[in-house]
C-alpha cells in the first residue's frame, strides 16, 4: 500500500504500543539548546539516570547568548548562569556543544541542517517548538516540552500520538518579489493559526520543488505558527546536493547507501492523506502581518481589518484586541505604517540567502533616519559566509548594525529588545503581545526583503517598489 | 515510579477569557532564563496582570475572591505557541490542577498531561455557563471529572471531551510516561539497530 512519508518514518521509529494507546517512538537526533534543557537535567540527575545515546545528542546556545558581547562573564549574570550550566551538562553527560569557541555555534535550527545532523527519513525532537524547521529535508521534526527533553534524554525515545496528514500543494510560479516567508504567512492566513492542531503538515507542488533548502525551512519553521507541530518537504536532488560532503552527512560508499535510504522515505504516489489544500502561487502577495498572532495577515496592497466589516463576533474581538494593541488604525493601508526597528535574523529568515538578498537590493541604499537597525546571522557560519562575500559590509554601510549569531530580538531573551511601544519590522516568526521584549512592543511580521525595504523608507512598505522589483 | 490516579479535581475556578492566548502571555520570555521551574507561579501571567509601570491591573487570577482557585478557564486554542514547558511549569506553581478551553494548542496540552494536569474541551456556551456560575459565586465547588468526562459546579453539570490516549493516562496514573518509556529500552535498543544513521 502507498504511504506517505509521515507514515513510513513513523512505522521505522515505532518501537511498540504503549499501555494508553499512544506509541513509544524512537527520536534518532535530539537537539538541545540552553533554555529548555537545565531541568531536564536536573530531572535526569534526581532519577538517577544516564543520557542512554549522548552520540545522538548535539546541544548549542542561541536563546540568551548576547550578539554584542563575546567575552564571558556576560553582563547579565542570568544568561551567564545558563551558559555555564549547559557546558556543564554536556561535560557531564558527554554530549557535543558546538560552543561559541567551535565557531559552529547558531540557532539549534541552523547548526543541525548546517552541520548535516539533519537528514531525511530520521526523527529529530528539541525542546523548542520551530523544530518543524527541519522536516524541509524529510525528516519528522518535533517541538517538545522539558518533561519530553528528559524522556528524550533517558531514552531516546518519547509517548505520542500519530498525526494525521495534510498535503499543502502550492503550484504555478511566485510573483516577483514573493518569497518562502510569503508563502507560510499566507498559508497560515488560509488555514488559521490552529488550522493545523492534530496535522503534520506535507508542504508540496511545483513552488516547492523549485524551492532551495533555506527556502524549504523558512517554510517548514512556521509550520508550529498554523498550529502543526510538523511540517516537512519530500526529499529530493536539491536535499542531496545540500546535504552533500557536510560533516555529519554520511561519506563515500556511505553517501549512496543513504541517498537511496532518504529516497525510499519520500511519500508514494497515490497515498492517502487526510486532507489537501491546493494553494495557486499567484494568489499570494508580499504579506506582512498586522496583529498579534502569525494568523493575522494581509498583502501590502491590503488596508487593515476593520472589526465593523468582521464576519464573526470572534473575529471582531480578535481585531479589536489586536488593533488596540497595535495602535493601528482600522481600515488604513498597512503600507506607510511608521516603523522603529528593522530586524534581519532568526531561524526563520537568518540564513545566508536571506542576507544575500537583502544586501542585492539595499546596496548603496540608508537605513531611514530614527530607525534602529539590527542584522543578526543564524550562526557563526553564516556569519563567516556573508562576511566572506562582503555581506556585513553592505549591511553595515546601509546602517544595519552586523552582529554575532543568535536568537536575539525574535524575543529578546538576549540584550536585544524594543523599548516601549517600538514598532519593528521584523523577518522573525512571532508577533504575541511583548514578543520582542518590551510588554507594549509591537511586531510586524514579514519577509527580509521586505524589512529591508521598511528600514529604508522608515514605514512598512512594498518591496517591489522600494527597490523597483519586477 | 508510582504516580497518582487522577480522576477529578475539584476546587474553585477563575476565567481568563479569550481565543489564541499563547505561551509568550502565560509567560513572558524573560523570566524562562533560569535552570529550574521554582519559583515560576508568581509570573504567570504577568505582562497582563500589570501595567508598564508595574501596577497591578485587576486580572482574574488577582481578584481576592478568586484566590486559591484550582480550575482554570479559557477560550480556543489556549497555550499556542513556544514549546516552553516552563507555561504549564508556572499555570502549576500558580496553584492550578485542571484546565478547561474550547481547545488546546497540541505541544502545550502534552506538555500539560505530562505534568498529571488535566486538560478538557468544553463547548463556548457551556464554558460561558461555568464562568457565569462562578461569576455569581467565586466560591462555587467546580469538579473537572476526567473519568466520566463531565464538569461539576452546583447543581449543574456540563459534558467535556478529552483526547483518549490522555484521559487513559491520566485516571490510570500513567501521565508521566517515563517509567514505562524506560521499561521499553531494550526495544528500543533492538529498533535503533535497524536504523543505519543511529550507528554508534
Ligand atoms: S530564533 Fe526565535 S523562534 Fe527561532 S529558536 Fe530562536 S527564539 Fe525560537
Amino acid at each position: 500500500m502507498p504511504k506517505s512519508l509521515f507514515e513510513k518514518v513513523w512505522e521505522a521509529h515505532s518501537v511498540r504500543k504503549l499501555a494508553n494507546g499512544q506509541t513509544q517512538l524512537l527520536i534518532g537526533t535530539h537537539l538541545i539548546h540552553e533554555v529548555t534543557s537545565p531541568q531536564a537535567f536536573g530531572m535526569l540527575r534526581d532519577l538517577g539516570l544516564k543520557v542512554l545515546m549522548p552520540h545522538r545528542t548535539f546541544a548549542t546556545v542561541d536563546h540568551i547568548v548576547p550578539t554584542n558581547e563575546l567575552v564571558e562573564p556576560y553582563q547579565d549574570p542570568l544568561a551567564q548562569a545558563m551558559m555555564d550550566e549547559l557546558r556543564k551538562n554536556c561535560a557531564q553527560f558527554g554530549v557535543t556543544f558546538f560552543d561559541r569557541a567551535t565557531g559552529k555555534q547558531g540557532i539549534v535550527h541552523i547548526v543541525g541542517p548546517e552541520q548535516g545532523i539533519t537528514q531525511p527519513g530520521t526523527t529529530i525532537a528539541c525542546g523548542d517548538s520551530h523544530t518543524s524547521t527541519h522536516g524541509a529535508f524529510g525528516a519528522i521534526a518535533f517541538g517538545i516540552g522539558t518533561s519530553q527533553v528528559r524522556d528524550v534524554l533517558a531514552t531516546q525515545t518519547m509517548a505520542l500520538g500519530a498525526l494525521k496528514v495534510r498535503r499543502i500543494e502550492v503550484n504555478g510560479k511566485l510573483r516577483a518579489g514573493v518569497y518562502a516567508k510569503d508563502v507560510i504567512l499566507h498559508i497560515i492566513r488560509v488555514l488559521g493559526v490552529n488550522g493545523g492542531t492534530g496535522f503534520a503538515y506535507e508542504y508540496a507542488g511545483s513552488v516547492f520543488d523549485g524551492f532551495s533548502m533555506e527556502e524549504r525551512m523558512t517554510v517548514c519553521n512556521m509550520s508550529i505558527e498554523g498550529g502543526a507541530r510538523v511540517g516537512y518537504v519530500n526529499p529530493d536532488e536539491t536535499t542531496f546536493a545540500y546535504l552533500k560532503g557536510r560533516p555529519y552527512s554520511p561519506q563515500g560508499a556511505a553517501w549512496d547507501a543513504a541517498v537511496a535510504r532518504w529516497k525510499s522515505f519520500a511519500s508514494d504516489p497515490g497515498c492517502r492523506y487526510d486532507d489537501v489544500v491546493k494553494i495557486d502561487a499567484a494568489d499570494i502577495a508580499p504579506t506582512v502581518t498586522w496583529g498579534i498572532n502569525p494568523g493575522q495577515g494581509i498583502s501590502i496592497t491590503e488596508n487593515i481589518p476593520d472589526p465593523a466589516k468582521a464576519t464573526s463576533d470572534d473575529d471582531k474581538a480578535g481585531i479589536i484586541e489586536a488593533l488596540a494593541y497595535m495602535k493601528l488604525p482600522a481600515g488604513a493601508p498597512i503600507k506607510g505604517t511608521k516603523i522603529n526597528v528593522a530586524f534581519l535574523g532568526s531561524c526563520t529568515n537568518g540564513r545566508l540567502s536571506d542576507f544575500q538578498e537583502v544586501a542585492k537590493y539595499i546596496k548603496g541604499r540608508k537605513v531611514a533616519p530614527g530607525v534602529r537597525a539590527i542584522a543578526v546571522p543564524g550562526s557563526q557560519i553564516v556569519a563567516l559566509q556573508c562576511e566572506k562575500l562582503g555581506l556585513d559590509k553592505i549591511l553595515s554601510e546601509a546602517g544595519f548594525e552586523w552582529r554575532a549569531a543568535g536568537c536575539s530580538m525574535c524575543l529578546a531573551m538576549n540584550p536585544d529588545k524594543l523599548i516601549g511601544d517600538e514598532l519593528c519590522a521584523s523577518s522573525s516568526n512571532r508577533n504575541f503581545k511583548g514578543r520582542q521584549g518590551s510588554i507594549t512592543g509591537r511586531t510586524v511580521l514579514m519577509s527580509p526583503v521586505m524589512v529591508a525595504a521598511a528600514a529604508v523608507t522608515g514605514h512598512v512598505a512594498d518591496a517591489r517598489e522600494v527597490f523597483a522589483v519586477n | 515510579m508510582a504516580l497518582d490516579k487522577i480522576t477529578q479535581v475539584s476546587g474553585r475556578g477563575v476565567y481568563v477569557p479569550g481565543n489564541d492566548i499563547d505561551t509568550d502571555r502565560i509567560i513572558p520570555a524573560r523570566f524562562m532564563k533560569c535552570v529550574t521551574f521554582d519559583g515560576l507561579g508568581e509570573f504567570l501571567f504577568f505582562d497582563v496582570r500589570h501595567t508598564p509601570e508595574g501596577k497591578p491591573t485587576g486580572h482574574p487570577i488577582d481578584r481576592p475572591e478568586h484566590k486559591g482557585a484550582k480550575i482554570l478557564l479559557s477560550g480556543a486554542n489556549f497555550g499556542c505557541g513556544s514549546s516552553r514547558e516552563h507555561a504549564p511549569q508556572a499555570i502549576h506553581k500558580a496553584g492550578f490542577r485542571a484546565m478547561i478551553a474550547e481547545n488546546f494548542a497540541e505541544i502545550f496540552f502534552g506538555n500539560s498531561t505530562t505534568l498529571g494536569i488535566p486538560c478538557v474541551n468544553a463547548s463556548r456556551e457551556d464554558i460561558a455557563k461555568v464562568a457565569a456560575a462562578i461569576a455569581a459565586n467565586p466560591a462555587l465547588e467546580v469538579t473537572v471529572d476526567v473519568a466520566a468526562l463531565e464538569v461539576r459546579f452546583g447543581a449543574d453539570k456540563i459534558k467535556v471531551t478529552q483526547r483518549e490516549t490522555a484521559r487513559d493516562a491520566l485516571v490510570n496514573g500513567r501521565w508521566d510516561a517515563i517509567g514505562e518509556l524506560l521499561d521499553g529500552v531494550p526495544a528500543v535498543k533492538a529498533t535503533a539497530a535497524k536504523l543505519p544513521y543511529l550507528a554508534a
